[in-house]
């Protein structure tokens, strides 16, 4: 058995007197794992794992940038053997700060498609969740609003609803902008894109989506898993917001929807590499799909798994192709530019 | 306005007997601020790093607004609390209405509200898609653009969120200072022709002012530290723009630097309030014969001071609390059950070990302030309570930093020596998570103690002292038994504070280790606030345990009417 974490400091005293090497050595059969995802379906997920393997899970589940921190200042000793992040550019800067190890899997690279992993194999993403519009039925016609740049037209003044500039899903959005356009007119667009707010910056995603639907604005971004929470609700409230608003995938006439990814990777000091790799490769597997899609409502990443009714019910629509690694290392430009053209 | 906070003011005329020094004491007090300041060094050291530049790119475009926001917001949250916080404390400890002996405890009761929690609580109330607005706009046919609504997601509504949820700090060390007050002082000032009001304006509130200070200092820099609320509700500070700019921009050293000018403010408080009372005392001087003689109130003033009392109580717990008890019934957390009994007792004993091992520590650089005053005590003093004003994440990160540099340095040593490792002895343990707490609390425990320490006149240490008593035994047998309201306050502050605390509990907890706090911001963070609210109900009602029993020991006190000690 594992020493409880708690009274390592203890066991750890107490093994510098005995100076008995063997206590402290790794254990085999558990998986240690630093997630910053913390829904609660995800717990089904990890005991469905130790059911299958017989390999226990140990989490701290926090940001992705404190853990990141955590982990660099544990150093060559840090327990974990996995990390989670909920944003490509988390996990691309986990990389960039040396914390992961790339690690190669057949299984994964013939499941995960190739703009969703790291092309060194350090990460992979294992679910995808893409930045939406929710409109306003009543109010933007059908093929009205048909792509990020178009949140910019000064047609649309006073009617975006979108949160703050720290958040780390606009600054992948942006990020993916910028790929596409550069610099400067990605600052223009971003000057537009805060001219046309409805409101300052305010609240999370949920809360766009509800403004929108009570005619604070008329187009919304979000991430759909948040749209999809709510279609899910038995809440009335929640039902009569879904009823008045329609998803739109935007760019679906040139380089596709902007997409996000959870990911997942190797620690780079991992104790537990089997484990790790064994919990990697389940990620991919269809039931482990299922999870993330009809727990969280997010799109399943292997072919062949469906993504649940609800979902399913908003569409197929093209997925930007660029490569998640790439926006991710955009994400400190994207958010100066946003400083600049005044997103709070 | 924060010397309280911070250690006597030295030097002192009237000093306490003992001038010979303790070096043990004040060996204590160096080591405890060595420890509290290192996670805060390793931070800051990280400024003789290169930066990526960023500070530039902050001072054209962010900087002269957070420095205006976090001005503004010192501003309205020390004036509120300040003024909520001393007028309810006079009502309630001298006055006489109805009501006037539920309010000294119904008053305390916001404390227990987590400031992110009223700001959600706030928004989901009050918002244009909230069930206020909609009812109105159903009500009266109204729509966008077409009424007024109060916006409370700004400066002025940030601040007074914070408010609500801060003024008890002030509440309760006021009102201690006032109980302790001796009445001699007062009725002399009333022999010699001072109406009740000028007599509190004159002689109360200036006695009181060390304790009114660690409040309000202690508001502040909760203010100053806080994220989740300003973050929710749009508002810039230090705080967030640190947080940004470390994380986002991924610029550690410009984070620093920040981090640096946010400190700045609070050297900036420190001063302004040293200057200001440097050369007086504070000791009352004489006995409290007897319980001060209540000021009945007209039937006109008692009305007017049950809403001046009942205003605080109302916005800042009662209507929260319903609107999270909306919240819970509509979409409530259903896990009320083995699970969050596991939250509550990790809460718990966190909690109760944190302050137990912060009021400790508090106790110790008090006593050192007090035996060994001089200017390097008031330094080593002044730097450990240093942690309250730093954002919790910072502090959190010098945690990991400074323990993680230990461990690492140990465990090579270890394998240079002995040819096997130590691996990771503190990082990731419930001790890490302690030293955490320590560093971030251990001004909100210094606050009443040394307020308290201050308000035991020197001349009776010199008398016991010329009577052959040791200064252990002038500690013991006078200084213990009167210092035992303000040693609870102490305790009662940092339980709390540890309950609602998140940033360090997040990021320094060990494996499978959840608290109430995290449950909450979880959910909270994946906006499902309707779920979060049964673990902040779970989280406010913890929190009025302490409450109610600091409330029951402080009115036995009062009843006794005798003044505590020997």
């Amino acid at each position: 058995m594992a020493p409880s974490p708690t009274r390592r400091a203890l066991l750890g005293g107490a093994a510098l007197l005995v100076a008995s090497p063997a206590l402290l050595r790794a254990q085999t059969r558990t998986l240690n794992l630093y997630s910053s995802r913390h829904y609660d379906t995800d717990e089904a997920l990890y005991s469905d794992f130790t059911k299958q393997t017989g390999i226990a899970i140990n989490r701290v589940e926090a940001g992705e940038d404190p853990l990141l921190a955590r982990m660099q200042s544990e150093g060559a000793n840090s327990p974990a053997d996995v990390l989670i992040t909920v944003d490509a550019g988390r996990i691309e800067k986990a990389q960039g700060m040396g914390l992961l190890q790339p690690f190669a899997s057949e299984t994964l690279a013939s499941r995960i498609p190739a703009n969703l992993r790291d092309p060194d194999g350090n990460w992979f993403g294992f679910s995808t969740r893409a930045r939406v519009f929710l409109v306003a039925k009543d109010k933007v016609a059908e093929g009205a609003i048909g792509s990020y740049e178009d949140l910019a037209d000064p047609k649309w003044k006073g009617k975006v609803l979108i949160r703050s500039s720290t958040n780390v899903y606009n600054q992948s959005l942006t990020g993916s902008v910028l790929a596409a356009h550069g610099p400067e007119k990605t600052e223009a667009w971003a000057r537009g894109v805060v001219a046309n707010m409805a409101r300052p910056p305010r609240g999370g995603d949920t809360d766009q989506i509800r403004a929108a639907a009570a005619g604070e604005g008329d187009i919304a971004v979000a991430n759909t898993y948040y749209f999809g929470r709510m279609a899910l609700s038995s809440k009335p409230e929640d039902k009569a917001v879904v009823e008045k608003l329609r998803v739109v995938f935007p760019n679906q006439a040139d380089r596709g929807t902007h997409v996000n990814i959870s990911a997942a990777g190797i620690a780079r000091h991992a104790k537990n590499i089997d484990a790790a790799k064994a919990f990697l490769e389940y990620l991919s597997t269809p039931s482990a799909q299922r999870y993330f899609a009809f727990g969280n409502s997010e799109y399943p990443v292997v072919a062949g798994v469906e993504p649940p009714p609800h979902v399913a019910a908003w569409g197929k629509f093209k997925v930007d192709a660029l490569n998640a690694r790439v926006f991710a290392r955009n994400n400190a430009e994207a958010l100066k530019i946003m400083d600049r053209a005044g997103w709070k | 306005m924060t010397d309280a906070v911070l250690g006597p003011s030295s030097p002192a005329p009237q000093r306490p007997v003992v001038m010979a020094g303790r070096p043990a004491l004040l060996g204590l007090a160096l080591v405890l601020a060595a420890v509290v300041a290192t996670p805060i060094l390793a931070v800051a050291l990280s400024i003789f790093q290169r930066g990526s530049g960023s500070i530039a790119h902050l001072a054209e475009t962010v900087l002269a607004e957070i420095v205006l926001n976090t001005l503004g917001l010192m501003v309205m949250v020390g004036a509120g609390t300040a003024a909520i916080g001393v007028g309810t404390a006079w009502l309630v400890t001298l006055c006489r209405f109805p009501g006037s002996r539920a309010f000294e405890w119904l008053l305390l009761l916001p404390l227990a509200v987590p400031a992110y929690i009223i700001g959600y609580a706030y928004t989901d109330a009050m918002a244009f898609a909230g069930p206020i607005q909609s009812g109105l706009r159903a009500m009266f046919g109204w729509s966008r653009g077409n009424y007024w609504f109060p916006e409370i997601h700004n400066l002025p509504g940030v601040s007074l969120m914070l408010t609500l949820v801060l003024y008890p700090y002030v509440y309760l060390l006021a009102r201690a200072a006032f109980l302790d007050q001796s009445t001699c002082v007062l009725e002399a000032a009333r022999t010699l022709g001072a109406s009740p009001w000028t007599a509190c304006l004159r002689v109360g509130l200036p006695m009181a002012r060390p304790a009114i200070a660690a409040g309000v200092a202690l508001a502040l820099m909760e203010a100053l530290a806080d994220f989740g609320t300003v973050q929710y509700f749009g508002v810039t500070t230090f705080t967030t723009t640190i947080y940004r700019t470390w994380f986002g921009l991924g610029d550690r050293v410009a984070a620093a630097q920040l981090a640096t000018g946010l400190l700045g403010f609070v050297l900036l408080l420190v001063a302004v309030e040293f200057l200001a009372r440097r050369d007086r005392r504070f000791g009352a001087g004489g006995r409290r014969h007897r319980t001060i003689a209540p000021l009945y109130l007209t039937r006109r003033a008692g009305a007017l001071a049950f809403i001046a009392c009942g205003l605080p109580v109302l916005l800042g717990f009662i209507l929260p609390v319903a609107a999270l008890l909306r919240l819970h019934a509509l979409d409530g957390d259903p896990l009320l059950s083995g699970r969050f009994l596991t939250y509550a007792q990790n809460s718990f004993v966190l909690a109760g070990a944190a302050a137990v091992l912060v009021v400790t520590a508090a106790t110790l650089v008090a006593y050192a302030g007090r035996l060994s005053p001089g200017p390097v005590t008031t330094t080593a003093i002044r730097i450990a309570s240093i942690g309250y004003a730093v954002p919790g994440t910072v502090i959190a990160v010098g945690i990991l930093m400074a323990l993680g540099g230990f461990d690492a340095a140990l465990d090579g040593w270890a394998k240079a020596a002995f040819g096997w490792g130590t691996g990771l002895l503190f990082s990731g343990t419930a001790a890490a998570l302690l030293y955490a707490y320590l560093v971030r609390f251990l001004a909100v425990a210094a606050g009443p103690v040394e307020s308290g320490l201050h308000q035991i006149p020197a001349s009776l240490d010199a008398a016991a002292r010329t009577l052959g008593a040791s200064a252990a035994k002038v500690a013991a047998a006078i200084h213990a038994p009167m210092l035992r309201r303000p040693l609870l306050t102490a305790a009662l502050l940092v339980f709390v504070d540890v309950l609602k605390e998140l940033p360090a509990t997040i990021i320094v907890r060990p494996f499978n280790f959840d608290t109430l706090a995290i449950r909450v911001y979880n959910l909270a963070s994946d906006e499902r606030l309707a779920q979060a609210s049964t673990g902040a109900l779970v989280i406010v009602a913890i929190g009025i345990v302490p409450v109610v029993i600091l409330t029951r020991m402080i009115a036995r006190d009062t009843r006794l009417g005798s003044r505590p000690g020997a």
